[in-house]
């Protein structure tokens, strides 16, 4: 508890460093992300951040030194080479872009590792520190990188807001940008330079490795809370800074636990948290839509059964046996059952003894089922010129699915006709 | 001695790669090649743990656990929660790696692994860690022995599995019509690059595995439309990285592991610009006529 009165005031001055850093770093990753995320370009942020390595250590082997700024211009030119050869690839030879990514990625990180253990080896004593790319060193963040930090953050911040209608049209549409005139090839060079930035900025907190989460993962969280960009944009970069705040946190209470990995399980957890639980599109709720769907098609048929049965002998309310229902309709014993129990909880259906009958209100639902299905029959055979013998299968689906007003409509266009293509009866609401 | 163990073992291992390589690139999904190379260290660290040493078995298990695992994750994410593929595999990949790590950090005092290990391995040690049979007959390193029964396995089941995993990977509709399981062999390549992964991950880490699983069968493919000519060539190209990596780390005394990525880019880039230059010419010969 101590520990995290500690940690929130903020009082140690290596704190504000690191919890400063990591979410500057996590926030602007997240918020050039949705870019990257809407483009469907979100693995080559993977390919960029792998692409950075040789950049950085062949600028420190020019330069003999380790200032960041150094650092990040040598992996800003490497990150930039990366993905105009991931282009390259991709237009002028039969490789797929995912395998032009693969490439590109691993091959500039092979040779990053070769030249980063060759200059571990050379001995020189400048050097150490320079692996700390690999996995990140958010636990380190100095002064020097928050101000470095947090002015690129900045630049970022701003080429976004000033250029966001533009960025908008050329994620969403870049046909269209191009047709009134927006220079698209200069914005998708702004953004692909924005992204090279955020990058080799955030490589420094999580590594190499993870960076691509640090871009896409929370981007991809957001799109499930909602569908419009400036929202998106917003709750990516909240998801951004909240998790880099978190792994901070974590990493500071535990201390022998890495910060950059507790960054991304933070994100992947908020993300995989949309995922299932976001209102609309996440999965529970669509499920739950799936399962709402599945009930109501299961009592429909059922009502229908007992419909059917009342109609041969012209007695709807004759008290029915499990048995003698199974027999005349393909349903499984669990689901006949089921059906069963929530007819009788909606008082559709009553039970004598081992036996079921349908009640006034049930007998009515049926009817109305049954009308839809035998109008839109009628809907198919006489407007469709559909034979009627193939007509029953798509009524079958569709009478669960038509609305009240579609209902009258149909009855309108068809005239209150009395019989289907089968000669059956459709039976209407007595007024 | 010690450089014959290294070429040998780093051959074994690129072209066992390279050979499911192909299929993953002909199936354009490289990418989730990347993804499992990743996503199968905290199978490893599992199986560590609860095994207590380094014995292969519990690491295969582990490792194969984890493969489908991610396949089945990115599956879900792309399928039923209508997120795009990419950013499936993306979040997918990390979040495993991410756990990974955080295990090994939190377990650091049980598990052997080091971080940098993880990434790009040590091939040079290879030769160090011999196997001795009981009666004290020294066998030669222990990694030929596992990276070579890895091979023959990859070979059996690409020779036994090569109608299935070519129909599968040219014409799915086609194979999905005549009842071939696209599933099965689905999930079985990715049950083999899993396997392949974490033998592989000792001695050239996650990242180069990445690299002989794309770059040589990519290679192949630009030079050739026929399959099995592409495995041929393609593993001729894994021979020639672990060879010219070998000697490209010792003149520059760096990481063998990141020279074999090296040259295998190397190889790539020749034939990109081989491949190129032909085009031109047959461009060139049909404007001249």
């Amino acid at each position: 508890m101590n520990e995290t009165i500690q940690f929130l005031s903020f009082s140690d001055p290596n704190v504000r460093f690191v919890v400063l850093g990591t979410m500057i770093l996590g926030a602007t990753a997240a918020m050039v992300g949705s870019f990257s995320f809407l483009r469907k370009r979100a693995l080559v942020g993977d390919a960029i951040a792998h692409a950075i390595l040789p950049g950085i250590c062949l600028s420190f082997m020019i330069s003999g030194s380790k200032s960041p700024l150094g650092l990040i211009v040598g992996a800003f030119i490497t990150g930039w080479l990366s993905l105009l050869l991931i282009d390259a690839i991709s237009r002028t030879t039969k490789l797929s872009s995912d395998a032009a990514i693969g490439i590109i990625l691993s091959v500039f990180f092979g040779v990053g590792i070769l030249l980063l253990t060759s200059i571990q080896h050379s001995g020189n004593a400048a050097q150490a520190g320079l692996d700390k790319f690999l996995f990140g060193k958010a636990a380190s963040l100095t002064q020097d990188d928050i101000i470095t930090f947090s002015s690129i953050g900045i630049v970022l911040i701003v080429l976004v807001l000033l250029f966001y209608k533009e960025f908008k049209l050329v994620s969403f549409n870049p046909d269209y940008a191009r047709v009134i005139g927006l220079p698209v090839k200069f914005l998708e060079f702004v953004l692909a330079t924005i992204t090279v930035l955020a990058v080799a900025v955030g490589i420094q907190a999580v590594g190499v490795v993870l960076m691509a989460a640090l871009l896409i993962t929370p981007a991809s969280g957001a799109r499930f809370w909602t569908n419009r960009l400036g929202y998106m944009i917003l709750i990516s970069t909240f998801f951004g800074a909240i998790s880099g705040f978190l792994g901070s946190y974590i990493s500071y209470i535990a201390p022998a636990m890495p910060t950059g990995p507790w960054v991304v399980m933070c994100l992947s957890l908020l993300t995989v948290g949309s995922i299932w639980f976001a209102p609309k599109r996440g999965m529970l709720h669509k499920y739950r839509v799936q399962r709402e769907n599945r009930r109501k098609i299961l009592i429909e048929n059922v009502l229908k059964l007992f419909y059917h049965l009342g109609e041969k002998e012209n007695k709807f309310k004759q008290a029915r046996s499990f048995e003698e229902l199974q027999a005349n309709r393909d349903l499984k014993t669990k689901e006949l059952i089921k059906g069963l129990d929530m007819l009788k909880k909606r008082n559709w259906l009553r039970k004598k003894g081992e036996k079921w009958f349908i009640s006034t209100t049930g007998l009515t639902e049926a009817k109305r089922v049954i009308r839809l299905h035998r109008l839109w029959e009628m809907y198919l055979n006489q407007r469709l010129k559909l034979e009627p013998d193939h007509v029953h299968n798509d009524a079958e689906a569709i009478e669960h699915i038509i609305t009240p007003e579609l209902e009258k409509q149909l009855e309108k266009e068809l005239d209150f006709p009395e019989k289907d293509p089968h000669q059956s009866t459709i039976p209407y609401n007595e007024i | 001695m010690e450089a014959f163990w290294i070429i040998l073992s780093g051959s074994l291992i690129a072209i066992s790669c390279g050979l499911l390589g192909c299929y993953l690139v002909l199936r354009k999904m490289a990418m989730v090649g990347d993804a499992i190379s990743h996503a199968v260290l905290p199978g490893i660290v599992l199986a560590y743990l609860l095994s207590g040493s380094r014995e292969t078995l519990p690491m295969l298990i582990g490792a194969a656990v984890l493969g489908v695992l991610t396949t089945v994750l990115i599956e879900l994410f792309y399928k039923k929660a209508a997120l795009q593929v990419d950013a499936s595999i993306g979040i997918t990949f990390t979040w495993l790696f991410a756990i990974g790590i955080i295990l090994i950090s939190l377990f650091a005092g049980q598990v052997d692994l080091d971080q940098d290990c993880v990434l790009y391995g040590e091939i040079a040690y290879v030769p160090l860690d011999l196997w001795i049979t009981g009666s004290g007959l020294n066998m030669g390193p222990r990694t030929v022995w596992i990276s070579g029964v890895l091979l023959v396995v990859i070979l059996l089941f690409i020779w036994r599995g090569y109608k299935g995993l070519f129909i599968t990977t040219f014409n799915e509709e086609f194979a999905k019509a005549i009842g071939i399981g696209v599933a099965f062999w689905h999930y079985a390549l990715m049950s083999a690059v899993s396997l392949t992964t974490v033998v592989s991950f000792e001695s050239v880490g996650a990242i180069l595995v990445v690299a002989f699983l794309i770059v040589p069968p990519s290679t192949a493919y630009l030079l050739t439309n026929n399959l099995k000519k592409m495995l041929v060539i393609t593993s001729v190209i894994g021979f020639l990285c672990a060879l010219g990596g070998y000697f490209l780390a010792s003149i520059i005394n760096g990481s063998i592991a990141g020279a074999m990525a090296t040259v295998a880019g190397v190889l790539f880039f020749i034939s990109w610009g081989y491949v190129m230059i032909q085009k031109k010419k047959a461009a060139l010969e049909i404007t001249t006529n």
